[in-house]
């Protein structure tokens, strides 16, 4: 019979301000990127696409150099991931105007 | 070389281990102490089910069929973790706020709460899961059979190995998954378990590799090197496979019903998602780093024809490697055993959420109000489920032979999954979603998936080959994995295709040719718009008598202790006292959703219509619902505070109109007996005022004699009005209390002066002064008028010959009491209830009271904090006081 | 011949006031301050007139008169009701139960010698 804070109604939202301090504005961005972040991660894992896919083709693609490919881009999205979530972690605080709200 | 009987025997231990601590970490979460339960590393570990035997051992074996496009299988899940901020919070948010137990009971819950909706989804997990359960039996198996064969001592039975196999782990789901109802308080046990199979699975994995590449490849540099040439040495991947599995694995990440029991029905708290977005990323590309150098390697060393799905196995055994061989072995079965119980019970809670309790429920012919428990049923609902789960699992394997390369089983299963994905998204993200849409998405969806996908993956049994390639009736347009004459795709990539388009097509165009009803907007603005505001839909009107019916249901439901809890807690929270709260809408929500914590929110809604009779959706909730603005949400949010408040006051008005109607009736009483009271000395004084102003002739001895009356009654009316004055302060508590320090001898040697003086009949005192010697800190003039009232009494009304009074103190219990006991007749036993009500007299002797002393004394003994009350079975009238005890103490 | 007059009242001073007033017109004035056994002690009495209080120890003026009712011996006995209750109420019920005269606590003497005199005129009459 938990009523987490979460049960809570959330209603009344003030309007936000016209203007952020310059924290916020911060904030703002870097969630921004977050939130971008994916789409950046699809587009590269899409990269391979270009690649010919025929084995026997020319330019092919040598399996080391796709797997250090994929891989490394793999290790840049969770270094970014990990990046930004640090950060919002050590911005946010109690701020509810920071990236864990809208 | 291990035998059989000793791989046995560590499976054994390690499950044993896994029971120790699912029952460590149950017992720990119900003490409150288990901080690191709840952490984000366990949650992070916990969502890796997503990684089941198909991906220990069937990465593998993919790899050395596709190359790196098993590599897809990992990156679609990258995707949805790393975008958290797009939907995995919001779907997160939405699970906790409306305590929803399934992706099932999501959905249902988002489309008005619909059951139909509710079964759709489950019978598509179902017949989506039972394949990948199946393969779970089937790998353990197989690498039971590997060890078999390399241990020829042993008599090795696959068929009896799946068997207990499979009933192992139903047992397991059972004890651990159904121990508890409330779906809320999350399964710890489970949880902590499956976070320990998961860091055995990868460390067993990332040994296997490492062996593999400083073992036996000599390093990162020779290892590359025979990667690039072996047979999958070049890049060679489907472009239309890369992207449509990418998509479909993280389309099945969230789908999945287990995926989605540890993301969102398990989550303990929404913060965690930031750390798995990272962690869970991380771990998913730990467990592929080594896959394609061991299935290089395996390629390279193991004789043609070895399954390359058991690479993982067969290359440490074929190394001597035993100890390694048995620990990949652990991993895989760690793989399959957290995925095939965290599957099977979120498949249970489904199938006993919608579809055994609605039969159940309307098979139960007097409504859910009749008492008795129905937790029993529904957890027994539930463990009938796992073990029907199971049994399907077992038999689809034992049917199928188990002969299919384990990715294409996943990969179909994936794809049935992703159908319920356009409902899902559509559903938190855009209003417009109606449940037709929903029905006609998933429905559309479902069949070309099983025309396309599974039927013909299933073989020729269930497709003829004429239908394969020709089409049904000869329409080649038909084809299943050519529709629409669109021919040389992938049949995978085919099927995905048009069953996903053609879904998403048919859910837009139901959702906008369709209406939806007032509950499912209100849900659909709940769910979309689950940030602005978390509350549930308000749309429940009860009455007061429908309390007790809800009372009795949702003990049935939730248990007899913690539904009175809940009622208390609303109750209380309404403002009232008792255990039975108004059926406000708050509240019905509020009960509706804990309900459906534990039997799914069509289930619940469905329960509570039963007694209720119905949502009404006001014309302020459509309001709520059609505006968009957080303002006007604000505005009618203060408009139903001011509506709650209203009934509040009005609820208050009733009580205190009930109040005044009885004290009114009081005070009819109590002026009726002023006035008699009042009347009586004023036709005495009334009467002999005329006699003496009207008699000519009168005696003078007369004269005296009724002037004296006169005088008398004059003095009682006096008294009578001192004493309701008096009473009338202290029953307002308006009275000053003259605290002040003095010893109980005192108060009462003053008490019986001023009592006996100038009165004319006798009355004999008797004391024991030394135990009178008690200090007390009281208004010490307000005991002693209680005391004069006693002594009073006993010199008026003891009929004794030689009238006495004893006036005892004793400690009685550490309160000092004292007694005072006439050795008259007494007061019989049925006037003694009510000698201290006001105007009480017993007997017909009026020696000039008017029947308030003893109701003062009570309102004065209340007011000093202690207690006059008659003691009954003395040889006379007795009367004790108790004198507070904190008044000695502080005096010390 | 001599008049009787029984007065049942429990309140010491109001019978001393009554019996003054009654004894000088001549009536001869017995008294009774008991509500349990006022009805068998009229009957013993065979008073001209009964003077009744309402609140009375034991039972009320009200259940007395209803039992004097009830019997035909003494259904037309005239009785004068004196209550300190002064409700309307009371007086409706007091006419309900058949009494003769019904006056309200304090009285003065004057009215209460005219209630006598009236319904001993009364009574003889018939």
């Amino acid at each position: 019979m938990s009523a987490g804070p979460d049960t809570e109604p959330e209603r009344a939202v003030a309007p936000p301000p016209v203007f952020l301090e310059r924290q916020s504005y911060r904030r703002r961005r870097l969630s921004d990127a977050a939130r971008l972040l994916p789409i950046l991660g699809a587009g590269l894992f899409a990269v391979p696409l270009l690649w010919p896919s025929e084995p026997e083709e020319a330019g092919a693609v040598s399996m080391s150099s796709a797997i250090v490919y994929i891989f490394c881009i793999w290790v840049l999205l969770i270094l970014a991931s990990a990046g930004f979530g640090l950060a919002a972690r050590t911005h946010g605080g109690s701020d509810t105007q920071g990236p864990e709200r809208d | 070389m291990a035998t059989l009987n000793v791989l046995i025997l560590v499976c054994l231990g390690y499950v044993v281990l896994l029971f120790g601590v699912a029952f460590a970490a149950d017992r720990l979460a119900a003490t409150g102490r288990s901080t690191w339960l709840r952490s984000p590393l366990v949650y992070t570990l916990s969502l890796s089910i997503y990684c089941t035997a198909w991906t220990f051992y069937g990465a593998v074996g993919y790899a050395a069929r596709s190359g790196l496009e098993f590599v897809t299988i990992y990156l679609g899940p990258t995707l949805v973790m790393i975008g958290w901020w797009w939907g995995l919070r919001k779907l997160v948010r939405v699970g906790r706020s409306q305590r929803v137990t399934s992706i099932a009971d999501l959905i249902s819950s988002r489309y008005g709460k619909s059951n139909t909706l509710a079964i759709c989804v489950t019978i598509l997990a179902v017949l989506g899961v039972t394949p990948y359960i199946a393969l779970q039996l089937q790998s353990i198996t197989l690498s039971f059979s590997i060890f078999a064969e390399a241990d020829p001592s042993g008599i090795y039975n696959e068929g009896a190995s799946v068997f207990w196999v499979a009933a192992g782990l139903a047992v397991f789901a059972i004890l651990f998954g159904t121990r508890n109802l409330d779906a809320n308080e999350r399964h710890h046990g489970v949880v902590t378990a499956v976070a320990i199979e998961a860091v055995v699975k990868l460390l067993a994995l990332l040994a296997v590799g490492i062996f593999v590449v400083w073992g036996i490849a000599g390093g990162i540099g020779p290892t590359m090197a025979r990667i690039d040439a072996s047979e999958i040495g070049t890049w060679g991947v489907d472009r239309g496979r890369w992207a449509a599995i990418t998509f479909l694995s993280a389309a099945a990440f969230v789908c999945l019903p287990r995926m989605f029991q540890v993301m969102v029905v398990e989550n303990d708290d929404e913060r965690h998602l930031r750390a798995a977005a990272w962690a869970f990323p991380l771990y998913l590309l730990l467990m592929s780093l080594f896959v394609v150098p061991i299935a290089v390697v395996g390629l390279d060393l193991m004789p043609e024809g070895t399954n390359p799905d058991l690479f993982v196995l067969t290359i440490p055994l074929a190394q001597g490697q035993e100890g390694l061989a048995m620990f990949s072995f652990l991993g895989g079965f760690s793989s399959a055993t957290s995925m095939v119980i965290v599957a099977a019970m979120a498949l249970s809670t489904m199938v006993s959420n919608h579809i055994v309790m609605p039969i159940w429920l309307s098979s139960q012919g007097g409504g859910v109000s009749v008492s008795g428990d129905v937790r029993d049923i529904v957890l027994f609902s539930r463990r009938v489920s796992i073990a029907v789960i199971m049994a399907l699992g077992y038999f689809y394997y034992r049917l199928s032979g188990g002969g299919a390369a384990l990715a294409s089983i996943g990969l179909i299963a994936f794809a049935g999954i992703a159908q319920i994905l356009p409902a899902l998204v559509g559903g938190l993200f855009w209003r417009g979603a109606t449940r037709i849409g929903a029905l006609a998405g998933l429905t559309v969806g479902f069949a070309l998936w099983v025309y396309t996908l599974l039927l013909p993956g299933m073989g020729g049994s269930f497709m003829s080959e004429a239908v394969m390639t020709y089409g049904p009736l000869g329409l080649g347009w038909l084809r299943p994995q050519a529709l629409f004459g669109i021919d040389g795709i992938d049949p995978m990539v085919h099927s995905v295709m048009w069953s996903l388009s053609l879904n998403t097509a048919a859910f837009c165009i139901g959702s906008l040719a369709s209406f939806p009803s007032p509950l499912e907007r209100l849900q659909g603005a709940q769910f979309v718009n689950v940030f602005d505001h978390s509350a549930g839909p308000r749309g429940w009107t009860g009455s007061v008598a429908q309390s007790e019916d809800l009372m009795i249901m949702s003990q049935r439901i939730l248990g007899a202790r913690e539904a009175q809890e809940f009622f208390h807690a609303e109750a209380e929270r309404q403002g009232g006292r008792g255990y039975l709260p108004e059926p406000t809408p708050t509240f019905l929500e509020r009960l509706e959703r804990e309900l459906s914590g534990s039997v799914g929110a069509a289930t619940a809604h469905a329960m509570i219509g039963q007694i209720v009779g119905g949502s009404s959706v006001s014309v302020e909730d459509l309001l709520a619902v059609a505006d968009e603005s957080a303002q006007l949400l604000e505005y009618s949010g203060q408009l139903e505070e001011k509506s709650s408040e209203l009934s509040h006051t009005a609820r208050k008005l009733r009580e205190a109109n009930e109040k005044l109607t009885q004290i009114s009736l009081q005070k009819d009483a109590f002026l009726s007996q002023v006035s008699h009271e009042l009347r009586t000395p004023m036709t005495s004084i009334r009467a002999f005022s005329e006699i003496l102003r009207d008699t000519e002739g009168l005696q003078p001895e007369e004269q005296t004699r009724y002037a004296a009356i006169i005088h008398d009654e004059a003095l009682r009316l006096t008294r009578l009005l001192d004493d309701l004055l008096d009473l009338s302060v202290l029953e307002n508590g308006q009275v000053n209390l003259n605290m002040g320090d003095g010893s109980l001898r005192e108060v009462l040697d003053r008490a019986i002066s001023a009592a006996l003086t100038g009165s004319d009949r006798p009355l004999r005192v008797r004391r024991h002064r030394g135990s009178e010697r008690i200090p007390l800190h009281t208004d010490l003039d307000r005991l002693g008028q209680v005391f004069i009232n006693l002594i009073a009494n006993a010199q008026k009304y003891c009929d004794a010959a030689e009238p006495s009074l004893t006036i005892s103190v004793h400690d009685v219990g550490g309160q000092v009491v004292v007694d005072f006991i006439d050795n008259g007749s007494g007061i019989p036993a049925d006037a003694q209830s009510m000698i201290f009500e006001k105007f009480a007299r017993v007997g017909s002797d009026k020696a000039g009271g008017a029947g308030l002393g003893l109701a003062i004394c009570r309102e004065i003994m209340q007011r000093l904090g202690g207690e006059v009350s008659y003691l009954a079975g003395q040889e006379g009238g007795a009367f004790r006081v108790s004198l507070p005890l904190a008044y000695k103490q502080a005096a010390q | 011949m001599s008049r009787k007059v029984l007065l049942i009242e429990d309140e010491p001073n109001i019978t001393e006031a009554i019996r003054f007033l009654l004894t000088r017109e001549g009536w001869q004035v017995e008294t009774h301050a008991e509500g349990t056994d006022a009805v068998d002690v009229i009957r013993a009495t065979q008073p001209d007139l009964v003077i009744l209080d309402v609140m009375l120890p034991g039972k009320s003026g009200m259940d007395i008169l209803r039992d004097l009712r009830d019997r035909d011996e003494m259904r037309d006995l005239p009785v004068l009701m004196l209550t300190a209750r002064g409700q309307s109420r009371d007086r409706d019920m007091a006419e309900k139960a058949g009494v003769s005269r019904f006056m309200t606590k304090p009285f003065s003497n004057t009215e209460v010698l005219t209630a006598v005199r009236d319904l001993h005129a009364q009574a003889s009459r018939t």
